[in-house]
Parts: structure tokens; C-alpha cells; sequence
């Protein structure tokens, strides 16, 4: 199949944007505003891994020579897929539960976009993380509504966010030859398409939470080339570094 | 009824091995020994979190990092089943939360030790919890019925700790000499704390005799402890593991392990504040919980509001 290297390319971001979610989600372990919370948001991280966790099997099987472990720890930064967004530090609770409702979002439509994909596997990985992200959604939307309308601070810490944030959205939606390739063959679909379903979807969470847009143009993008922000580069050492410093052993 | 009968009628309830409800007449000092230990054992639960969490964003594979972080949820979760067990004894949360910033309130002296390496990890699930299971298993007979309820649920999730705690070890123990050599060193650091975790010898406790007349207690620390021995050398033995003291024999007629002196001097100095990691601790879960504040005020606020919003709405 001429598109295998696409394929590739587009599962291992997939994988990508799950794993590194998952990362900086679990840094919020035993340091949750409450202890419901805490575990919570263990909740999002185990499923962002599990997800990571197939899309790595599937990427393996189609690479054919690395297994779902080395995909995840042993590349470099430059080989990772993920978008900007998902690799930003934490920052506060609020920045957090924004950085996840417009993640949530985005991987809510390409989810059910991808349903109709060509690609088998892919529709089935797509089922299966759709209940989740859908649940995400909810979840972090509820809590940018009550920041929202909550206090004076966390309304002010949840537009903080929003300026932070905002500038890492367009390149959720960026596009490159991996996409036209797999566009064409049907595998996957233009971002563009969906990119009115998220603006709209977010646009309604704000508007319930008294928040706005920022109507700042950002066009910040890289990711998906392997380009990315000093920050990844830091999380990887710390997430690899088992496999870094014991090349070989099993775990 | 007089203060004689309601405490005749407790004294019976505890004989027949019948449990005491939240609505029962219980004598204050049981109320206060019964509370104070299940909120010790409730913080014991969410300082854990701590020195396993140190590890979770190096776990080495996926399937490593999936299972750690299930695992410090289960003990997430144990920690909030045991806080709202505790309150029907009318504390509540945020109370006991004050106290364990304030020093009133203890936690197990255990997780203030460092993990140090991945075989931590593994020492940790394996012994650490492995300890706490068969404390645990024998307070599912405790008389408190709120506690003993939430030790049964609780015990439900142990086993699966200490096997993911156990195939950790098993695993390093079958690697490379490196990783035999970080599975022993956690092993060597590891052992004799998860002995202390029973307390000390029962001759010393004066804490015993009463929480065993009152059922809250069901067994001694050092039944506890012998049964955690007998089971646990042997596992050792299987992967390779030295336990380290050079006095451990097995008794032929007994059919018990007997193992060293236990330095209780080093219990006590971690006790008392001396172990590498008891600032850490509790400087953490200050800064959190404070960092959480304008949350937990967000969401009053919020609900407020919104209640606001319907009455007005239903009038
Ligand atoms: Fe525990
Ligand atoms: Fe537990
Ligand atoms: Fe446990």
C-alpha cells in the first residue's frame, strides 16, 4: 500500500497527542485541588494512555520492526507528532481544565470524522476513544463554566488561560503531506472541515461560562512536523529516561 | 435509658460481635480512639500517593506507567471512602485535613521514607502494601461498622497492589545486573520499615489492651507481623531476593520465621520527624490543598449562584 508511511505518521500522532496528555495530566497527581479532583483527572490520564497505548500497537504493526514501547520512549524530540497544545505545562487548575476542553473538543469531531474513515483500525480506535473524549469534554467544559461564573479570581484565572492557550489552537488544524496523501485515498479528511464544528463548540462553552474568544489571530505551528516548544523536550527526558539509562533491560 | 444501661447495651453489642453504628450510644473514648485511627489510616492513604507519584511520570513502559497510576488512584479512592467513613463520627473532612497540617493527626511513618529507584516501586506494592493487607484484612472484623465496611471494599483492591508491587520485583530480579542490583538495594531499604508498619511489640503498647477490648483491634502487632514474615520471606526467596538480616532462621518446630531485633530507635526518629522525606510530606499537601482554594471557592460560589437562580425561578 502506497500510503503506509502516511498511515504511520498519522496513527504515531495520534498516539502522540494521547501519550503527552496523558504526561502532563499525571504531574497533577496528588496535587488536585481536592481529592475528588486528584482522581479525576487520574481518570482522563488513564484513559489519554490507554488510547495512546492502541494507537502505539497499531502504529507497531504497521512500522513492523518497533514495538509500542519504543515508539513512546525512544524517539526524539524531533519525532514526535503532538500538537503544541497539549504539550504546554500545566499552569494552574484552570489552565489545565482549558487545556483539556479544547483538546476534548478538537479529538471529539476528529474522532467521529474519522469514523468514516476507509481504514478499519482506525474506525475502531475512533469508536473507542470517542466515549471518552465525549466524557472529557464534559467534564473539563462543566468546570470552565463554574470558573467562569464561580468567582472574580477564577474568572480571571480561566481568561489568563484563554490568552495563554489560544495561541496554540491553530495548530490543531494545520495540515501536511501525511494529510493530502490520506485524504485523497480516503483515509482521513480535512481538518478544515471540522474546524467550524470546534470554534462552535467552544464558542457555546464560553458564552455559558460569560467568557469570550480571544480575537487574536494566532498562526503557531509546528507539531505535527516534529517542531515543537522548549517544553517537550523536558518531559520526554523525564519520561524516557528508565529506557534511556538501562538501554535493553525489560520492565 | 441511664449512662449504666447504654453502656451495658454497647459492652454486649461488642460481645456478641455485633457491630456499632454511626446512631448508636458509643463511650467518647471509643468514639476518639476509633477516629483518630481511621483518620490516621485515611491520611496514611493519600500521603501514599505521594512517594509512589514520584515515580509515575518515569515509569518505564506504558504498561508500567498505566498500572502505577491505577494503583495510586485505588489509594486515592481508600483515602476518600475512609475520610467519609470517619465523618460519621462527626468530623469532618476538612477538619481532619487541619489537623494532619497542623501535626495532630499522624499518618503511616512508612511513606517517609524516599523511593529512590523503579524497584521502589515494586518494594512499595510488594511489602508496603503487602503489610497493609494483612493489617487490613484483620480490621475487616473490627467493630465499628463504618470501618469494617470500608476494609472489606478496601482489601478487594489490595491484592491486585501487591501482585503489580511483586511482578515489578520479580521482573528486575530477572534482568540485568543493574536492575538485581536496584531490586536488592530496595529490598534492603524497604524490609524492616514494612516491619515496623505493625507497630511495636505488643508488650510496649498500652494502646493494644484497649483497642483489643473493644474489638477495634482484632489481633496484635506481632501476630500481624509474624503472619506478614511467614508469607513474605518465602516470595523473597523465589526471585532471588536476600532478606537482609543475618539472623533470620526458620523455627522447625514452630514453622515460623524468627527474625532479628527491629531497631526501634530508627521507628521512633522517623516518627518523630527525622526520616528523609516527613517535611516533604506534609509541605506538599499544605501547598496543594492551598494552591486549591480559589477551586474549592469557585465551586461554592458557583453552587450559590445557582441556587440562587432556581429559587428565584420557583417562586
Ligand atoms: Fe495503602
Ligand atoms: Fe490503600
Ligand atoms: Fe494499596
Amino acid at each position: 500500500m502506497t500510503t503506509k508511511i502516511e498511515l504511520y505518521n498519522f496513527v504515531l500522532r495520534l498516539a502522540d497527542d494521547n501519550l503527552i496528555l496523558a504526561q502532563r495530566l499525571a504531574e497533577w497527581c496528588s496535587c488536585g485541588p481536592i481529592l475528588e479532583e486528584d482522581l479525576a483527572m487520574t481518570n482522563i490520564s488513564l484513559d489519554l494512555l490507554g488510547q495512546a497505548e492502541d494507537f502505539y500497537e497499531y502504529a507497531s504493526e504497521l512500522n513492523g520492526e518497533k514495538s509500542e514501547d519504543e515508539l513512546a520512549f525512544l524517539r526524539s524530540e524531533r519525532e514526535y507528532y503532538n500538537h503544541l497544545l497539549v504539550e504546554q505545562p500545566n499552569g494552574d487548575f484552570a489552565c489545565t481544565m482549558l487545556r483539556q476542553m479544547l483538546y476534548s473538543t478538537y479529538a471529539k469531531f476528529l474522532y467521529e470524522a474519522l469514523l468514516n474513515s476507509r481504514d478499519e483500525k482506525l474506525v475502531a480506535l475512533a469508536t473507542k476513544g470517542l466515549k471518552e473524549v465525549k466524557y472529557h469534554f464534559r467534564h473539563s467544559s462543566e468546570w470552565i463554566i463554574r470558573f467562569g461564573k464561580g468567582t472574580k479570581e477564577s474568572n480571571e484565572r480561566t481568561k489568563n488561560a484563554l490568552v495563554e492557550l489560544w495561541r496554540f489552537t491553530s495548530d490543531l488544524f494545520e495540515m501536511n503531506e501525511t494529510d493530502k496523501v490520506l485524504i485523497t485515498s480516503g483515509i482521513s479528511f480535512s481538518l478544515r472541515d471540522i474546524y467550524p464544528l470546534w470554534k462552535a463548540e467552544i464558542s457555546n462553552v464560553l458564552e455559558e461560562a460569560g467568557l469570550e474568544i480571544p480575537n487574536s489571530e494566532n498562526n503557531i505551528i509546528g507539531g505535527i512536523n516534529g517542531i515543537h516548544t522548549e517544553y517537550l523536550g523536558h518531559l520526554l527526558s523525564e519520561m524516557q529516561f528508565l529506557q534511556r539509562a538501562y538501554p535493553g533491560a525489560k520492565w | 435509658m441511664t449512662e449504666e444501661e447504654k453502656l451495658n447495651h454497647f459492652n454486649s453489642l461488642i460481645e456478641r460481635d455485633e457491630k456499632i453504628e454511626p446512631k448508636d450510644w458509643m463511650p467518647e473514648a471509643y468514639r476518639k480512639t476509633v477516629l483518630r485511627q481511621m483518620t490516621q489510616h485515611a491520611h496514611s492513604e493519600v500521603i501514599g500517593m505521594q512517594p509512589e507519584g514520584n515515580w509515575v511520570l518515569r515509569a518505564p513502559t506504558l504498561r508500567a506507567k498505566k498500572i502505577l497510576l491505577a494503583k495510586i488512584q485505588d489509594e486515592g479512592g481508600h483515602g476518600l471512602y475512609l475520610y467519609s467513613a470517619a465523618e460519621t463520627l462527626g468530623m469532618d473532612r476538612s477538619e481532619m485535613i487541619e489537623q494532619l497540617h497542623e501535626g495532630k493527626a499522624k499518618y503511616s511513618h512508612i511513606f517517609n521514607y524516599p523511593t529512590l529507584n523503579w524497584a521502589d516501586i515494586g518494594a512499595i506494592g510488594w511489602l508496603v502494601d503487602g503489610a497493609a493487607i494483612v493489617n487490613q484484612v484483620s480490621l475487616q472484623r473490627t467493630s465499628y461498622g463504618p470501618y469494617a465496611r470500608a476494609m472489606v471494599r478496601i482489601c478487594k483492591e489490595e491484592s491486585f497492589h501487591q501482585r503489580q508491587g511483586y511482578e515489578i520485583m520479580a521482573t528486575m530480579m530477572n534482568g540485568t545486573t543493574a536492575q538485581k542490583d536496584m531490586a536488592q538495594d530496595a529490598m534492603n531499604r524497604w524490609w524492616w520499615p514494612s516491619l515496623m508498619m505493625f507497630g511495636p511489640s505488643d508488650k510496649d503498647s498500652w494502646h493494644t489492651q484497649e483497642s483489643m477490648h473493644w474489638k477495634i483491634k482484632r489481633a496484635s502487632n506481632d501476630d500481624l507481623r509474624q503472619k506478614f514474615i511467614d508469607k513474605t520471606v518465602d516470595q523473597a526467596y523465589v526471585i532471588g531476593l536476600t532478606v537482609p538480616d543475618k539472623d533470620l532462621k526458620f523455627n522447625e518446630t514452630t514453622k515460623h520465621w524468627e527474625i532479628g531485633d527491629i531497631n526501634w530507635d530508627e521507628f521512633w526518629n522517623v516518627v518523630k520527624g527525622n526520616g528523609l522525606c516527613n517535611h516533604k510530606r506534609i509541605s506538599h499537601h499544605i501547598q496543594y490543598h492551598n494552591e486549591g482554594k480559589w477551586v474549592r471557592q469557585a465551586v461554592m460560589s458557583y453552587s450559590e449562584k445557582m441556587n440562587a437562580i432556581q429559587t428565584a425561578a420557583s417562586i
